[in-house]
């Protein structure tokens, strides 16, 4: 039981981490209906650049390497750079493709993210980094004495983000002008456009807010399993994760995190024996898709109604 | 005589529906047919047979199959990397375990075997469509190769699931020069790529092409939907894995299952965008096209940029291009090389009396 505990509760935690990356994803596709394959390619372009600026501001400004102000510095640094980005893609990607069909702006977005890779690689090169971001990856004391479950702080430290995150979204989402305007947006381009919500203002705010959370997951992720390229990897398991909670729900996102996370470790220590293990790696999407026989707009999403 | 219908007269049905209705065509088309089947084998030398002409030719077998699902029947697949994996594997085992069995009807057969997996990947497709259809063939993508390597029976027990393919043999003649393997690659691949195309004009095609443009109402006018999407997976699926198939046994010889991954996918898909949507032709220019691009950037990078850079830098940019490429493309010319090839006809068609 205890062990069962462990599992469930490691899944979870690794569950919340896939959401931050589906966040990214849900706030693309709400705000512009562009399904963006690159979130995950922006996460690897966000973890690299503040790893790299991490490594080179110390030389160029004269400071500690460990102090707070690098820290600080690189990461703002990092996020105008995927500012930067998000503008760029709305100048250069989607405002040509404006009105064409979804499926277009999706395979564009694979394009997109074979030139962030590139890039990203190109500027701060292919190597494997780590990233420390001062909380070390071991069980919390308390829990492991009391009950004997192994929960790491680490795993732990990530949810709080993940859950600010959250709250900070739905904060921007239901109380500010910007925020009301994405939702108008969301909900039809041309009602929102003959109002007077400038449209492309508000793809190049969601292309920054996604950065942003892309920035976050990155660099979550980049301190657990180090910042490499298969860092773009991990992200594509946030697709099963929209798949399960409906592309259009931040909750959505969130509770579909938790159940592949859990269903997924579960399914590793439990199921994974009798076939030889190694099922983590599909059994998501196998998830998804069984689920999405069932009930194909997923968890949250809108459902939607085809006329001829 | 010049280059259009007018005088050129069709009296048959016969004539009325065949590919080149155009005199001109016909005879480039069978020009083209003799300079890579009969010329290019005697006169190219190794490196071009093996490195760029054959993968040319499995690759747009491969894209064939992948338009016919995407561009036809407008389902788009992320998966079709793993469709060639069952097509290769099933190839291996059927020569492998079955004494004396005929390479033809072994590709045949794998053919089918990736027809049955692909019918059975493309059962959510009844449900679902666009992105989360997308998501869902990505199932496929992982599920197929992570079977490949966990069951050592599909690679005959061989440590970390890598086959060498076993020699071709047709009516006692075995393929093993360059030369003899391009032939035979050329000849099933023509044959293919000419029944694909008869199947896109007919009421095949046409049933695709409805169910493309809107299912619902497809359905309405009575096309039944299940059999007609199922069709496009089976036969899509098919023409990759008879790709995958020929991927081992005429190209590369040393398959494993990881090198069927979702790159590969992609650069599958990549041909179709540049190729064309949506056109046999199209996908044999994608092919041609996403198969010179690192050749050539791998010659000219380094002679304009020096070595300085590294190995590093070229094929991060190689991925810069294939991506712009892309996004420019869609942006610029969303029916690819097919459609500037059709431009270019229609302005010949009437020269040199435009109005």
């Amino acid at each position: 039981m205890q062990f069962f505990i462990e599992v469930l509760v490691g899944g979870l935690l690794s569950g919340v981490m896939y959401a931050l990356v589906a966040l990214g994803f849900v706030l693309i596709y709400k705000a512009s209906g562009v399904f963006n394959f690159a979130q995950g390619a922006m996460v690897f372009f966000a973890a690299l650049t503040f790893v790299g600026f991490q490594e080179v501001l110390p030389g160029w400004l004269g400071l500690e390497a460990d102090s707070s102000a690098v820290f600080w510095l690189a990461f703002l640094l990092a996020f105008v750079a995927m500012i930067v980005l998000g503008i760029a893609t709305e100048r250069i990607v989607l405002r040509p493709l404006v009105n064409q069909p979804h499926i277009t702006l999706f395979m564009a977005t694979i394009g997109l993210t074979y030139v962030v890779e590139g890039i990203a690689q190109m500027v701060w090169g292919a190597n494997v980094r780590g990233l420390d971001l001062g909380i070390v990856d071991e069980p919390i004391a308390w829990l492991m004495d009391n009950y004997e479950i192994g929960v790491s702080k680490f795993d732990l430290f990530a949810a709080g983000v993940a859950a600010s995150l959250v709250a900070l979204l739905a904060i921007l989402f239901q109380y500010t002008k910007v925020g009301r305007a994405l939702r108008a947006v969301a909900d039809d381009h041309q009602a929102a456009l003959s109002i007077g919500i400038p449209l492309q203002t508000i793809w190049r705010v969601v292309w920054a807010v996604a950065g942003f959370v892309a920035l976050v997951a990155g660099m979550i992720w980049g301190a657990r399993n180090g910042v490499q390229f298969a860092l773009t990897f991990t992200a594509l398991k946030a697709l099963p994760v929209l798949i399960l909670g409906g592309f259009t729900s931040v909750p959505g996102a969130i509770i579909g995190g938790l159940i592949i996370g859990a269903s997924e470790k579960l399914a590793e220590v439990y199921v994974g024996p009798f076939v030889g293990g190694g099922i983590e790696g599909w059994f998501p999407y196998m998830l998804a898709l069984a689920f999405l026989l069932v009930r194909p707009e997923g968890l949250f999403g809108e459902k939607h109604i085809d006329r001829v | 005589m010049l280059y259009r219908e007018a005088g050129q007269f069709k009296a048959t049905y016969a004539e009325d529906s065949q590919i080149f209705p155009i005199r001109q065509d016909k005879i480039g088309f069978w020009l083209l047919m003799l300079v890579f089947g009969v010329a290019v084998p005697l006169l190219t030398n190794e490196y071009w047979l093996k490195a760029i002409l054959i993968p040319v030719l499995i690759f747009s077998l491969a894209a064939i199959g992948l338009n016919i699902l995407t561009g036809y029947a407008g389902q788009l697949s992320l998966g079709s990397a793993a469709f060639m994996a069952v097509g290769a594997f099933a190839a291996y085992n059927f020569i492998l375990r079955i004494e004396g069995m005929p390479f033809l009807l072994a590709l045949v057969l794998a053919g089918l075997t990736a027809a049955a997996v692909g019918i059975l990947f493309g059962l959510p497709s009844l449900r679902i469509k666009g992105f989360y259809l997308a998501v869902a063939t990505l199932a496929a993508q992982f599920f197929i190769v992570w079977a490949l390597v966990k069951f050592p029976w599909f690679s005959n027990n061989s440590s970390s699931g890598v086959v060498t393919a076993q020699d071709v043999t047709i009516l006692g003649y075995t393929f093993v020069s360059p030369e003899a393997k391009y032939v035979l690659t050329f000849l099933i691949v023509s044959f293919m790529a000419l029944l694909a195309k008869n199947m896109v004009r007919s009421s095949t095609g046409r049933a695709w092409m409805a169910v493309r443009d809107m299912d619902v109402a497809a359905q309405v006018i009575g096309f039944r939907l299940m059999r007609t999407k199922l069709l496009a997976f089976a036969v899509s699926s098919f023409y990759c894995g008879v790709a995958g198939a020929l991927y081992a046994y005429t190209y590369i010889g040393t398959v494993e299952p990881e090198g069927f991954n979702l790159d590969l996918s992609f650069k599958i898909l990549f041909m179709i965008i540049i190729g064309g949507v949506g056109s046999i032709m199209g996908s044999f220019l994608g092919a041609a096209f996403i198969v010179l691009l690192p050749i050539f950037l791998d010659n000219v990078v380094p002679a304009i940029f020096g070595d300085a850079l590294g190995a590093g830098f070229v094929s991060n940019f190689q991925l810069i291009v294939f991506g712009g490429l892309i996004i420019f493309f869609l942006i610029v010319e969303p029916h690819g090389l097919a459609r500037l090839w059709q431009i270019a006809k229609e302005k010949l068609r009437l020269w040199p009396f435009p109005h």
